[in-house]
């Protein structure tokens, strides 16, 4: 497996793939202070990315962010969806994470078990 | 708290990306024959003036407001100052930060390196408006992996796009399995 083989996928892309990445209709932030990363971050945002790469999810986005202040909660993520309010989640792990992908991200529904604020 | 070598580097480059930076350099060595582990990383953001970089190796400093203790150096300071090492670094206001740490290889209280493959591929998707050259090496391999040289040949296509996720996530588990 080379590099190179990246040129396959650019070539692969569509037309409208830079479009639809800018349009992203959900971003996700991960918070990855140092709290955030004691607490088991890293595998929250893994587990998030296996799910994207999985699912194909074209237009969601994973991005990272520092401490939030609210370090007993970590590892916490934020949900933004264009028009609607950001739900944030805490106390999250991996197998929680590919639950708010398939429940929430795909199926509209968050999981208000694990929400701890809506704004 | 910190378990392995990959928090720290998930922390500093967290720093990194906060201060502002382009590029980060990171550089990992594994040495059987020098008996050394050897982290230095290196970046372009907005760096700090010298007393604040005397300060951020002092557990009760952090310049977050809301939040007066910044963990993450002191951890990595002690750490590696535990295995027989030491750790440097070096700061220059609007050029950027450089930390330079050394651990002993064989000595008992030295966390495992972690992994890796996890580490670089989730630095790299979720920053990709940051540049990455990671430097991974052994005393017989020596791994290069520059986010510039991918962006290049994806020529617009983002790193972040499902197919380049799972495509890297292949390639790092076929090429990192040295360390």
């Amino acid at each position: 497996m080379k590099l190179e083989d990246l040129k396959k996928i650019r070539e692969q892309a569509s037309k409208d793939m830079e479009l639809r990445q800018k349009q992203a209709r959900v971003k996700i932030v991960v918070g990855m202070g140092t709290s955030g990363i004691a607490a088991g971050a890293r595998d929250v945002l893994k587990a998030l990315l296996d799910e994207i790469a999985a699912r194909n999810l074209t237009d969601v986005m994973v991005t990272q962010t520092g401490e939030k202040g609210l370090a007993s909660h970590e590892p916490m993520i934020e949900v933004h969806e264009e028009g609607k309010d950001v739900v944030i989640y805490g106390n999250i792990d991996a197998d929680k994470a590919r639950k708010i992908i398939a429940e929430h991200i795909v199926n509209h529904n968050p999981v208000s078990e694990y929400v701890i604020e809506v704004k | 708290m910190m378990d392995d070598i990959c928090a720290h580097i998930t922390d500093v480059v967290a720093n990194s990306v906060s201060a502002g930076a382009k590029k980060v350099f990171i550089f990992l060595e594994k040495s059987t024959i020098k008996n050394a582990l050897h982290l230095k990383i290196t970046d372009n953001g907005k760096g700090m003036d010298e007393e604040t970089a005397k300060k951020v190796v002092d557990p009760f400093f952090s310049t977050k407001t809301g939040r007066k203790v910044g963990l993450g150096i002191p951890l990595l300071k002690g750490t590696a100052e535990t295995c027989g090492g030491y750790f440097n670094l070096k700061s220059a206001l609007g050029e950027g930060t450089e930390i330079d740490v050394f651990f002993t290889l064989d000595h008992p209280d030295l966390p495992p390196i972690g992994n890796l493959k996890d580490t670089i591929l989730i630095l790299t998707v979720s920053n990709p408006e940051v540049d990455f050259l990671f430097n991974i090496k052994n005393d017989v391999i020596n791994f290069i992996f520059d986010t510039e040289e991918i962006k290049g040949l994806l020529d617009g296509v983002p790193i972040n796009s499902p197919e380049v996720i799972k495509f890297l996530t292949n390639y790092l588990d076929e090429h990192l399995n040295f360390i």
